[in-house]
């Protein structure tokens, strides 16, 4: 056990502190899941990038800083410990790039993750469909394969797509074997939203903003530079990129550290509410905020060594997920009456009840647990 | 940063592991405080230095620090085994140092009980022939007894393992007030019931999850109905979680961190909270069997109540972590 940073994270955590600190906006920004809103997210997007801060763990070569694991949690810790934004390009940089980077060929890499790094080429998952949701393997979607043209043609729905009006392009899976079933013959397509033959229609969620959109694909033609890794073999470069969405990537926790700070904060400015029940169940969700904080240190060490995280990283969505509804529901009720205004902490409720279900249900991650680490049967 | 046992504190795990499954099977559970199978254990523990672990050289001892007694005391409390290894092995040694003492706890095995209390009862009281006395809250006098002239009061007790009894009597060989070691011994005695309460979750997970994979009913294992699932992937999900804590709690001892304090309660009740949620769904998930005496999870069920309760209970340091985060209850603290 060895607790304590190097002198060149501690630098690097003063840099990011001092470039946070002096850039951060001072006001918040709008909601990065209404349309204006994501417009003013861009700007402090490019911003990041400007500043070499958008992909600190990539390549010097894709726009990062080449900064370890380590050093990512600690920009993560800096970045919400500041009160920056929410990424909008999140769904890019922490999800499809690490399955870039592991499946994509050079030129798929070359072209693709400096525009993601600089937030031009905006991405959302395609992965949902309407008869496809925690059971993935369901997807319907299809591609034909137009020899003639050198390509595929898409055809199909997917739906409950996180700022899908708003993005540039989508990653999904795509049935090319129409013979086999369920998780084989799935391919993973990287496409532009603006392919003919593709029509996005933004809706709204539980928060009343159009941060969902479903997308449908009709005889929509995308070259075979399009795959990402091989043909029929969606499914497994799909669970790559799985494990970073349950996991670490996704929800870092210095996130929930700055959340679990600001609940105590108004813990301590609602004394008048906070009788010692409520302080009780706050008190919790701190502990909670750390327990996920000392999960992770424990799982980038395993990382770093060359322990893969496997089914573990369900873990991690279990954890934050339900930790996250907790926090809200205790900022709520210290809240009283304030807390059903249009108010970051009710809209953060709000969000927080769709952790439990994005990334794999919590049902699913339950199964994923008792089957994969404790050894239950599957059937 | 490297958030991992060592390679010499992974074979001190490993190595007290093998030593528990051999020689601390439930059979030895349940014996007779004076059974020759507790002495093999007693012995056992003695040939590994487990009595010197935290004692210094110059004492006499191996001089190591808590990131050892986390994992010994997580192996110890996976097998629950029958002898006051916390008391002796975390609580005793800074007390018995700074009282010039440290020789007699190198005279053969777990010989120290412990009843920070200092109301009793006492835990495995009647193979002790030392006791430590106070220190509550990890402040106040400790008093050193020797038990040999002291009258033992059997008192009926949930766990028929914890040989619990109260006691009168006995010498005080001396009494420790240095706020820095009554401090250190109740951090140690808090850090070390978290540790045993990781490896008692650990065991009644392993027995459960070992029974419903091959209990059958419906044609099936129960195992495999997702009612059953769930459950034990909820309990499992907050042993992960507390086990980290528990690591950097004896990791924050061990460097004398400021937040050490706030670090050991951190661990405490997260941890308490897992057994308790991991013994009630081990009991559930097994059905009726579960409710016996004759299978063996209770063993472990009963110790986890035991140390759940002991060294604050979860509630307790929530009420310490409160304090520290500036949110100060309305109400007293609870005594325990």
């Amino acid at each position: 056990m060895d607790l304590t940073w190097s002198g060149s994270e501690e630098a690097f955590r003063a840099e990011a502190r001092e470039w946070l600190a002096a850039h951060v906006p001072v006001e918040p920004l709008p909601s990065g899941d209404t349309r204006a809103g994501f417009a003013r997210h861009l700007e402090w997007e490019r911003e990041l990038f400007a500043a070499g801060w958008s992909v600190v763990s990539w390549p010097k070569e894709y726009g990062g800083r080449d900064a370890s694991l380590w050093e990512w949690l600690i920009f993560e810790e800096e970045y919400y410990r500041a009160g920056a934004p929410q990424r909008v390009t999140q769904n890019g940089i922490f999800l499809l790039a690490p399955t870039l980077f592991e499946f994509g060929t050079r030129e798929q890499r070359d072209t693709l993750l400096p525009r993601m790094a600089a937030a031009q080429d905006l991405w959302c998952q395609g992965w949902s469909e309407p008869g496809a949701g925690s059971d993935l393997a369901g997807i319907r979607s299809r591609a034909e394969r137009d020899d003639e043209a050198g390509g595929w043609r898409l055809t199909g729905q997917k739906t409950w797509t996180t700022r899908g009006a708003f993005c540039t392009h989508l990653f999904g899976l795509f049935r090319t074997d129409p013979v086999a079933q369920r998780h084989r013959g799935l391919t993973y397509f990287l496409v532009p939203l603006d392919t003919p033959g593709v029509t996005v229609r933004g809706f709204e969620r539980l928060d009343g903003d159009e941060g969902f959109a479903e997308v449908f694909f009709d005889d929509a033609f995308v070259p075979d530079s399009a795959v990402l890794g091989e043909v029929n073999q969606g499914w497994q470069v799909a669970m790559a990129t799985t494990g970073s969405e349950r996991g670490l990537t996704l929800r870092s926790p210095g996130r929930f550290l700055r959340a679990a700070d600001r609940l105590v904060e108004l813990a301590a400015a609602h004394s008048e509410a906070a009788a010692d029940p409520l302080v009780d169940r706050v008190t919790e969700v701190w502990m909670q905020a750390q327990a996920y904080q000392l999960f992770t240190l424990a799982q980038v060490t395993d990382i770093v060594e060359g322990r893969s995280p496997g089914a573990r990283s369900s873990l991690n969505k279990l954890y934050w997920s339900e930790l996250d509804i907790r926090l809200h529901e205790a900022a709520l009720e210290l809240l009283g009456p304030q807390g059903q205004t249009d108010n970051p902490w009710s809209r953060g409720f709000l969000f927080s009840l769709a952790g439990p279900i994005y990334a794999g249900t919590n049902e699913i991650q339950r199964n994923i647990v008792a089957e994969r680490l404790l050894g239950l049967p599957r059937k | 940063m490297r958030f991992a046992l060592t390679a010499e504190q992974q074979d001190l795990r490993e190595v007290v592991h093998e030593l528990m499954e051999r020689l601390c099977p439930p059979a030895v559970v349940r014996s007779a405080p004076d059974a020759p199978a507790i002495d093999a254990l007693d012995r056992g523990l003695v040939e590994l230095g487990a009595p010197g672990l935290l004692l210094s050289e110059r004492s006499g001892g191996l001089g190591l620090d808590e990131n050892y007694l986390v994992p010994l005391l997580t192996e110890s409390g996976w097998a629950a085994a029958p002898l006051p290894v916390l008391e002796t092995v975390g609580v005793a040694s800074a007390l018995f140092e700074a009282a010039g003492l440290a020789g007699r706890l190198l005279t053969g095995g777990m010989v120290c009980a412990a009843d920070p209390t200092g109301a009793g009862p006492v835990r495995f009281a009647g193979r002790a022939t030392l006791l430590v006395r106070g220190g509550w809250g990890g402040s106040g006098p400790v008093e050193l007894v020797d038990l040999s002239d002291a009258r033992r009061e059997p008192v009926p007790a949930v766990d028929p393992a914890a040989n619990l009894c109260r006691i009168g009597g006995g010498t005080v060989l001396g009494v420790v007030d240095d706020p820095v070691v009554v401090e250190l011994a109740w951090q140690r005695g808090v850090l070390g019931a978290a540790a045993q309460l990781i490896g008692l979750s650990r065991r009644m997970l392993e027995m459960t999850v070992e029974y419903v994979g091959s209990r059958t009913q419906f044609g099936v294992p129960v195992g495999s109905f997702q009612a059953v699932k769930h459950q034990l992937a909820s309990a499992l999900l907050q042993v992960e979680f507390a086990a980290p804590a528990v690591a950097r709690a004896g990791f924050s001892v061990a460097v004398g961190d400021p937040d050490r304090a706030r670090d050991v309660a951190l661990a405490k009740a997260l941890a308490s909270a897992a057994a308790q949620l991991a013994a009630r769904t081990a009991i559930q998930c097994h059905g009726a069997i579960g409710y016996t005496t004759e299978y063996d999870l209770h063993l472990y069920a009963k110790r986890a109540w035991a140390l759940a309760a002991d060294w604050g209970s979860a509630a307790w340091h929530r009420t310490r972590i409160a304090e520290h985060l500036g949110l100060a209850p309305t109400g007293t603290l609870p005594v325990h």
